[in-house]
């Protein structure tokens, strides 16, 4: 018996060290992170947002700085860690974009449904991104606090549900089939449990970010409308009810959680 | 005209980091497009820095460098005050230039 013991003792005493020594893939992924998060070209866009928020555009050669984006017209700082939210005058729960949207239209004379239409990172698509961008380093390190006191805003959350555990596609995909359970990874990507708090700066608080990757800065919508690419799923639409949807429900899960956008990923 | 550059440049002890991100597609010719077309070479190939109107950096780049790259050097001797400047050019024959005070 004090034979088997010692053998363990052993066995344990080899191993833990060489488990120590080893860095994990994803350490590796952080430092890599670490590293490029003091040069992150998100400060370019940052920069390209402020600039046309105040710069007269559109055919009716107005700017941003009278839209209100929830907190009153022309209030930035603290908007987009309470979006999406309900907009009486609109009557729809929209999120940052489809906000920001709604103000070119009604504002700058911009055709929403032409700009909806438009391909991400091309014409004025970039510009919203571009504002998006901004908007949200202005509530960098605020947390989340979405507002579920109208019954539109309850109601989206239950279809943001709905819709995150539907399954469906070639694939038989949901939302949840990736990130529904705790320390799942696809590769080397860590991924994120959406369906409760995933911490802050992780998951809907870490977007718009920047991607190394491609080089290309991407809001919110553009990272749903990726998700469902890789589900196999036709893409619902730039600023539909079902991404705000999607993204309330994101958004009350991470009730709390600071927001680390704009953020840089892989 | 090109997007502007980002600068910054902090004193540490006698020396200061400057810390300098431009926006720049870089492209580097061998991408195609969706339609089979290469994209054409189009990337920044000279840059240099100054402190105080005396160059201190110079750099030739070429297609491997990323798109909106990222700069980092430190210069010694600079003081708090002191004018950084960076230009570039690229193959277009484009350039662009910004200026930044050491902090």
């Amino acid at each position: 018996m004090k034979k088997f013991v010692g053998g363990v003792l052993l066995w344990s005493a080899v191993c833990v060290p060489a488990v120590w020594a080893q860095k994990t893939a994803v350490q590796s992924i952080e430092e890599y992170r670490a590293m490029l998060q003091d040069g992150n070209p998100a400060d370019l866009f940052e920069a390209k947002g402020e600039d046309l928020w105040k710069q007269k555009r559109g055919p009716k050669a107005l700017t941003l700085e009278q839209c209100d984006l929830g907190k009153g017209p022309g209030v930035v700082k603290g908007a987009f860690t309470e979006l999406p939210r309900y907009f009486a005058d609109t009557k729809r729960v929209q999120d940052l974009e489809s906000r920001l949207l709604s103000c070119m239209e009604t504002l700058q004379g911009f055709n929403a449904a032409d700009i909806a239409k438009t391909a991400f990172d091309k014409g004025e698509q970039k510009t919203l991104t571009a504002l998006a961008t901004w908007i949200s380093a202005e509530s960098k390190g605020t947390k989340f606090n979405l507002s579920q006191a109208y019954p539109e805003e309850r109601s989206f959350y239950e279809v943001g549900k709905r819709l995150f555990f539907q399954r469906g596609g070639p694939h038989d995909f949901s939302c949840a089939s990736c990130h529904g359970q705790d320390e799942k990874r696809i590769r080397l990507q860590d991924l994120p449990n959406l369906t409760k708090n995933p911490g802050d700066g992780v998951g809907f608080a870490a977007w718009p970010a920047y991607r190394v990757s491609n080089g290309q800065m991407w809001g919110m919508q553009q990272r749903l409308n990726d998700c469902y690419r890789q589900q196999r799923f036709p893409y619902p639409g730039f600023g539909s009810d079902a991404t705000v949807a999607l993204a309330v429900y994101l958004g009350v899960n991470s009730q709390g959680s600071v927001s680390v956008a704009p953020a840089i990923k892989r | 005209m090109a997007d502007p550059m980002r600068i910054r440049a902090q004193v540490a002890g006698d020396k200061a980091t400057v810390r300098i991100l431009m926006s720049h597609e870089m492209e580097s010719g061998q991408r195609k497009d969706a339609a089979g077309n290469v994209v054409p070479a189009w990337y920044i190939q000279e840059v240099s820095a100054t402190l105080n109107g005396k160059v201190v950096l110079t750099g030739e780049w070429g297609p491997a460098v990323s798109k909106n790259p990222f700069l980092q050097f430190t210069i010694k001797g600079a003081k708090a005050g002191d004018k950084v400047g960076v230009i570039w050019k690229d193959t277009k024959g484009d350039t662009r230039s910004d200026e930044a005070t050491v902090s």
